[in-house]
């Protein structure tokens, strides 16, 4: 993928280079729409996401992203084409293998369950109505938070911790019930910087220990491009869907832009989409 | 002091009170948990309908109210889910139309052999054996669902979406519990009235979540709550020669007030 194809006006590339042969497909959608109101917010769209890769979806607020994410998810049904997770139509059955972590926590403040009752939760759907809780799942929610670095304040209420602690023990229970996709919804929403490096870390950590995939969506350009390993540029349609390592290779526009390169361009772009919308509507 | 005990409506009453503390209680928890306070107020008015609706017909208020505060409870929960509307809305529309209805109804059925006031306010010397009989019997089935759905209630409050995603039935437990929190207002009409019932659907867990930060002890301090509420508000009520329900609500404010200013301090 070079810059040419960055600038290319036509359809979104399909392809998906480094990615190898036998990896396996997790997410595939093809030629998606959606309309909300009579109008399409979501056109034509193709979107890959393989086991084992960090995949990020930029783009401006009321691009869609959250509404790809829906239909990721099977929670909104596409009006034309058709999207796959783990090979099935998204729902209730492919859901199972899903972590979803919402952009904001819906949960107030007060809500009296501790950090290790959250987690927990996780498991709710696996064990059924009439079961309880026991001591092995305990142990399983531990070992979860033990991986996101939480497991001393496994005992505190959920309410008490950092926007960026609460964050982990959501992962943490994202991951209890073994998923192989984790989707997240604008993961650095109320968390400092320092807090969102360590987690995009943990997230990377995932990847490479666990082959687990991710979906993350953001408007921070600036972390997708550091931490994914493929991106979507999308504002109603999809601009740009590749590799974001060949971006800095470009040395031509590098010596131009400096070390932002990656941002600048991506942004570049961005905001030709949005122009070129702008255009047609 | 104690020879009020021994009146037999007030034990009837004292009977049924302390068997509703526990329930309005622990829906109560789940009223605030879940935010549906508002909710709450709206079923209880519709209640009205249910009562008018049961005089119209010569059948029991109890089973028309039943069927009336369920069906409008239900349909909340359904017209509150479009986007179009917020649930507040539905709530407003709803209930008002619920309680618009009851009148018209009471005005058709021109006989006045329901005690209707009773309905609204509460009357505790009209408690019979079979009302206790009753609360206890929807009261347990209440408490019973609570206990069987506790986990999945419990995420549905912490986090309706991500409940949703891992697969919970969600839009199915909210109607469920929509349905038991108007069972719970319906055995509660004839002890603290309709108009007062909703305070009671939200002041145990509203007090008891100022003071505690986790679960178990909540749902603790919510009953203990309703219990001295019911208990003492009954007592004053007697002694000072007051409306029962009024007396309870206001004792049960009074405990709220005390709690926020504990947890204030805790702080």
């Amino acid at each position: 993928m070079t810059v040419a194809a960055l600038q290319s006006s036509g359809p979104p590339d399909p392809s998906t280079p480094d990615i190898s042969p036998d990896a396996q497909l997790l997410v595939d959608m093809s030629d998606v729409w959606v309309k909300f109101d009579g109008k399409w917010v979501l056109k034509s769209i193709y979107l890959k996401c393989f086991q084992g890769e960090i995949l990020g979806i930029v783009g401006p607020n009321g691009g869609g992203k959250s509404t790809l994410l829906k239909v990721v998810l099977g929670l909104i049904q596409p009006d034309k084409g058709a999207a796959r997770l783990f090979g099935q139509k998204p729902g209730k059955q492919s859901r199972l293998n899903v972590g979803y972590l919402p952009q904001v926590s819906h949960a107030e403040r007060s809500f009296p369950v501790t950090v290790l009752d959250v987690v927990l939760m996780g498991l709710y759907q696996q064990l059924g109505i009439f079961s309880r809780v026991r001591t092995a799942h305990r142990q399983k929610a531990l070992e979860q938070l033990d991986r996101v670095g939480m497991k001393e304040h496994a005992a505190k209420p959920f309410g008490k911790l950092s926007g960026g602690q609460q964050q982990r023990v959501q992962i943490a229970r994202a991951l209890v019930s073994s998923p192989r996709l984790l989707v997240l919804d604008e993961p650095s929403t109320g968390v400092d910087s320092v807090g969102q490096e360590d987690f995009y870390e943990l997230l990377a950590s995932l990847r490479d220990n666990q082959r687990i995939s991710v979906i993350m969506v953001s408007h921070d350009i600036g972390v997708v491009t550091t931490y994914a390993d493929r991106v979507a540029c999308l504002n109603r349609e999809i601009h740009y869907h590749g590799d974001t390592g060949p971006w800095a290779e470009t040395d031509a526009y590098q010596k131009v832009f400096g070390k932002n390169l990656k941002v600048m361009v991506h942004d570049a772009r961005c905001i030709s989409c949005m122009m070129r919308h702008a255009h047609h509507d | 002091m104690i020879e009020w005990i021994h009146l037999e409506f007030m034990k009837n009453a004292l009977a049924a009170g302390m068997m509703l503390s526990v329930v309005l209680a622990v829906v109560s928890c789940f009223v605030v948990l879940r935010r549906f306070s508002f909710i709450g107020v709206g079923v209880a008015h519709s209640a009205f309908g249910g009562v008018a609706l049961g005089a119209l017909l010569g059948i029991s208020p109890t089973l028309s109210a039943i069927v009336f505060a369920v069906a409008v409870a239900n349909a909340i929960g359904v017209v509150g889910n479009q986007k179009r509307l917020s649930a507040d809305t539905a709530i407003g529309i709803f209930f008002s139309l619920a309680m618009a209805l009851g009148v018209i109804f009471i005005g058709m059925s021109n006989s006045y052999n329901v005690d209707l006031f009773g309905y609204l306010f509460g009357n505790i010397l009209a408690i019979t054996h079979q009302d206790l009989r009753v609360i206890a019997l929807l009261g347990g089935l209440v408490l019973v669902s609570i206990w069987i759905f506790f986990k999945e209630f419990m995420f549905v409050a912490f986090d309706s979406e991500v409940a949703h995603v891992s697969g919970i039935p969600v839009r199915f437990l909210d109607h469920f519990f929509l349905s038991i929190l108007s069972l719970t207002v319906v055995i509660s009409m004839k002890v603290v009235g309709i108009i007062l019932v909703s305070a009671l659907l939200v002041i145990p867990g509203a007090a008891a979540a100022q003071i505690t930060d986790r679960y178990v002890p909540m749902f603790a301090v919510a009953v203990a709550v309703a219990l001295v509420s019911t208990v003492g508000g009954l007592w004053i009520s007697y002694y000072a020669n007051l409306a029962s329900g009024a007396t309870i609500v206001t004792l049960a404010s009074l405990l709220f007030f005390i709690s926020f200013g504990i947890g204030k301090l805790k702080k």
